[in-house]
Parts: C-alpha cells; sequence; structure tokens
C-alpha cells in the first residue's frame, strides 16, 4: 500500500517525540570530559623542566618559544638552564600533544579547558609567568602514572611536582 | 514557428550548502537535463603532501588527520601502515587489534554521517541528520576516552598506538555494541522503505560497473554496482584476515543502492568490532621505535580500506627524519571522477542527490 513507509518512518519520529533529550543546556551544563582531554591550558613544572627544549623540536608547528640561560639549577637534575622565556602560542597550537609526548622529564602537560576566548589574538600567547602561576591540574594524556592514580583534572585536586613524576 | 531554444550553464558553488564544503560545479542544462557536469575544485587546497615533506614522520600523522575530518582514524592507521612497511616494523598484536577496533568505530562514524547528510540533501531536513549525530556522539566520546581528542585523533603512532586503553573505555563499548544494531534498524524503519526516499533515488544516477572500474572507483561507491573489491578480504591488512565478515553488494548501482551499502556496512563494522573485543588480549602497545624514525632508502604504499573508498599512502625515502616525496591516493578525489557519467542525463533535482550519495570530503579532495 502506498504510503505505508511514511507511515512507518512517522512511528519513529513519535518514540523520539517521548525520548529523553540527547543534548543538554550548555553553560549551565555541562557533559563529562574525559581525564585524557586535550586541552588548552598548559600545565608545566618549572622545577621538573631542565630547559631541553625538545617539546619545541617537537611540535610541528613550532609555536613553543624557549630562551634558557646556562647556570641554572633544577631540583631534579642538579645543574641545567635557567628559563627565561616559555610562551605557548595557543593560538596556532592544534592540541595534536606531541610536545607532552617528547618531554623526557614529564614537567609539560596536557591542560582540560577549552573555554578560553580573547579580543585579541596576541592574547591567546601564554607567557611563562601565567604558565608558573596557573593551577595545576594536567589532563593524563600520555601520562600514564596519572591514570594508574586514577587521577582526573576535572574532579581531582591540582597536583605540585613531586606527584606527576613516573 | 519552433521556439529557439538553446543550453544554459550554471555554476553551483563553491559556497552552497550541498556541496559539503567548497566545491563548485559548472553545469550545463538543456531545460532541466543535464548536458554536461565539470567539477572545479582547488579551494581546500593546504599542501598536505609538500607540508610532510619537512615533517618528521611522527609529524606527519597530524596532517593525515586533517585530509578527510569526519574519518581520521582510517587515515591515521593507512599513514602509519605505510611508514611500517618503509621501515620494517611489525607492531604488537594488541595495538593491531585496537587499530582495527578504532578503524572500525570511525568506519560508523564516517557512513552515519553520509547517510545523515544524504538524506539531508534529499530534502529530511535535519531530523535524519540528527538521529544519525547522537550516535556519532557516542562513538566521539569513546574516542576522547583513548586519545583525548574528538575530531583530528592523531591516536596512532609509527609502530602501534600512543597509550594503552583505558579501563572505563571496555564496558562503555559494549553497551555500545548492545544498543548500536537497535537504532541502525532505528534508521532502516524512518528511512528505507520510505516512498519519497524510493521514489527519488532508485534508477538515479546509476554507475555501471565497467564505468566504475574504469574510473578506478572504489569503497561503498563501487561496490554498490556489484563489484566484490573490499581491502579488508583482497589485501588483509593489521588482523583483518582473523576476522568474519560480509562484504555487502549492491546489484544496480543507483543511489539507493549506494545508501543501502553504507547501512549495511555499519553492521558488518559492529561484527567485527565485537570480535575484535573478544579477541584482544593484554600486551604492548607500541613496538620499540626511536622518536625520530629513520627508514632505510627506498618507497613504500601503504592503504586501506577507508570508509569512502581505497585510501592510500606513498612514500619516498631518502633515509632522512622526514619523508623525501609523499603522495596521497585520496578515494573522494577519484570517486568524484565518475560524477560526470553519473549525471548526464538526469533532471536537477537528482544532481544534488547523486553527489550526496557519493559522499566526498572536500578536506581530502583538495589535500
Amino acid at each position: 500500500m502506498y504510503g505505508l513507509g511514511i507511515a512507518k518512518g512517522l512511528t519513529v519520529t513519535l518514540v523520539n517525540l517521548f525520548r529523553k533529550p540527547a543534548t543538554v543546556q550548555y553553560p549551565e551544563e555541562a557533559l563529562p570530559q574525559s581525564p585524557r582531554f586535550r586541552g588548552e591550558e598548559f600545565v608545566w613544572y618549572e622545577q621538573r623542566c631542565t630547559g631541553c627544549a625538545s617539546c619545541a623540536k617537537f611540535c610541528p608547528l613550532g609555536i613553543i618559544k624557549i630562551e634558557t640561560h646556562p647556570g641554572g639549577t633544577n631540583v631534579q637534575e642538579g645543574q641545567s638552564f635557567a628559563i627565561d622565556v616559555f610562551d605557548i602560542d595557543i593560538g596556532r597550537c592544534m592540541f595534536c600533544g606531541l610536545c607532552v609526548e617528547a618531554c623526557p622529564y614529564d614537567a609539560l602537560f596536557m591542560g582540560s579547558g577549552f573555554e578560553r576566548g580573547t579580543y585579541r589574538r596576541e592574547d591567546l600567547v601564554i607567557p611563562v609567568e601565567e604558565l608558573r602561576q596557573a593551577e595545576k591540574r594536567p589532563s593524563t594524556w600520555f601520562r600514564p602514572q596519572l591514570e594508574a592514580k586514577k587521577y582526573s583534572p576535572q574532579t581531582g585536586q591540582p597536583l605540585s611536582w613531586e606527584e606527576v613524576g613516573r | 514557428m519552433p521556439i529557439r531554444t538553446e543550453p544554459v550553464t550554471i555554476n553551483l558553488g563553491p559556497q552552497h550548502p550541498s556541496t559539503h564544503g567548497v566545491f563548485r560545479m559548472r553545469i550545463t542544462f538543456d531545460g532541466e537535463i543535464i548536458l554536461d557536469v565539470e567539477p572545479i575544485f582547488g579551494y581546500l587546497h593546504r599542501g598536505s603532501e609538500k607540508l610532510a615533506e619537512e615533517r618528521t614522520y611522527t609529524q606527519v600523522i597530524t596532517l593525515t588527520d586533517r585530509l578527510d575530518y569526519v574519518s581520521s582514524m582510517s587515515n591515521n592507521l593507512a599513514y602509519v601502515l605505510a611508514v611500517e612497511k618503509l621501515a620494517g616494523i611489525n607492531p604488537p598484536e594488541r595495538a593491531m587489534y585496537m587499530r582495527v577496533m578504532v578503524a572500525e568505530l570511525q568506519r560508523i562514524v564516517s557512513h552515519l554521517v553520509a547517510t545523515g547528510f544524504f538524506l539531508n540533501d534529499l530534502g529530511a531536513l535535519a531530523t535524519p541528520l540528527m538521529y544519525c549525530f547522537r550516535e556519532r556522539e557516542k562513538i566521539l566520546e569513546m574516542f576522547e576516552m583513548l586519545c583525548g581528542a574528538r575530531i583530528t585523533l592523531s591516536y596512532m603512532r609509527v609502530g602501534g598506538i600512543f597509550q594503552d586503553t583505558p579501563p572505563e573505555f571496555w564496558p562503555v563499548l559494549s553497551d555500545f555494541l548492545d544498543y548500536m544494531p537497535g537504532y541502525i534498524d532505528e534508521y532502516e524503519r524512518l528511512i528505507t522503505g520510505n516512498e519519497i526516499l524510493l521514489s527519488r533515488t532508485k534508477g538515479t544516477g546509476i554507475l555501471s560497473a565497467e564505468t566504475a572500474i574504469n574510473s578506478s572507483i572504489s569503497g561503498p561507491v563501487l561496490r554498490a554496482s556489484g563489484v566484490n573489491w573490499d581491502l579488508r578480504k583482497a589485501d588483509p591488512y593489521d588482523v583483518y584476515d582473523r576476522m568474519e565478515f560480509d562484504v555487502p553488494l549492491g546489484t544496480v548501482g543507483d543511489n539507493y543502492d549506494r545508501y543501502l551499502m553504507r547501512i549495511a556496512e555499519m553492521r558488518q563494522s559492529l561484527r567485527i568490532i565485537e570480535q575484535c573485543a573478544d579477541q584482544i588480549e593484554d600486551g604492548p602497545i607500541k613496538a620499540n621505535v626511536p622518536a625520530l624514525v629513520r627508514p632505510p632508502i627506498g618507497d613504500a604504499y601503504g592503504h586501506v580500506e577507508a570508509p569512502k573508498g581505497e585510501l592510500g599512502f606513498y612514500m619516498v625515502s631518502d633515509g632522512s627524519i622526514a619523508p623525501y616525496r609523499f603522495k596521497i591516493r585520496s578515494p573522494s578525489l577519484l570517486n568524484l571522477s565518475a560524477l560526470r557519467d553519473m549525471l548526464v542525463g538526469c533532471k536537477l533535482a537528482d544532481m544534488i542527490v547523486t553527489f550526496g550519495s557519493i559522499d566526498i570530503n572536500m578536506g581530502e579532495v583538495d589535500r
């Protein structure tokens, strides 16, 4: 009979009318995020960083700017470079996480934010001062040691540099 | 006195909602009948092949994410297979199972997007698309669990995957395998028997098997024409040779067959994922590969059955840390080459439907 297919299809629409909505009203309510989420606020531990610039070399876009001078001391590694500049231009970042993967000292972590919006492009550069002072809630992306602790950057406490090592 | 008529040439695109990106068609009409179609593309050209020549083998993975941005996993897989072939690396078992599993999940995502937008092009505005996107969202959430991103995944590495699966992934996956067949049934109830769909798609945009083979079409478009060619069966990579699945085939090669093909392939993908989840065992997830891969001098071609067709990467190595030459065989571009054969003689209204049924992605056409 002609029209049967349309009627059958409309029953699906009818069923969906009474289903729980799949969407949420975003600013009031947010969907849960995975602990591995690769977000924008990079977490950087100066105590762990030796200024080797592996992250800058591994970045496909070259957006990490590091300037160092010799003569600094690293709490873990002893003698190392002192860091003058550690700027991350997240306006060009694609959040692939290769810098985090490259870091041999577990000093750099992805963050979990995604809501940073600015009116000027220059404001999207995270300067070293901001990295030093930011609240450190590292993402567990490429850091199995955090995952083993069942750490979640969304619900967990900020971590100090001693707690994030392997 | 006879009325003097002449063909009219119009431009569709590049900014048109139904062209799936920035794609332009120059079409010559005789009244409502299409006389000639000339696809014009290149508006989204980013030079991926050239950019790859100055990046290391690991950094290129981020470029492959952006080719076909609704199926990043398949692109990653094709690329790492090519590099592994070039450098002679054997990934461990667990990594191969994970890669097959995520590639099949990605196939479901791509086919859901294809089906949704195909129906959107037909005039079933937004409703079926939103139903399809609801399930796509579930898969994207699983991807976020695995690799922290939803679209540009960068999940695979040369010699395996980047990190082991989190334990909370497995219950979510088994839930998904439980409810997904029901949702596919729902799409079929909604659409497959619908008289409007049948009259709009049956017998339009026919691609014969001979033309399809001659223009090197691949993927669901080729199989809808009745040609049994699936790289997962013809040249099994990773662990596809241990999987049991059927290759659905069409008969006529019209728009309706292409739609049915995608629905049927989603069901087969679910079967493969189920078998992977059963067979996977604990173990290492990455072969011992240095951070900077230096393949020996030579060349290699790695290909996979991506959701849209055969995706291949051809690479020439000069022994350094970056490829010397990088070539992408993208299924969308080659599938587009049969557009003229499908469209000539059709009516204007069939054009958008046929174009939607090929399921192209401009990120991959223009690279």
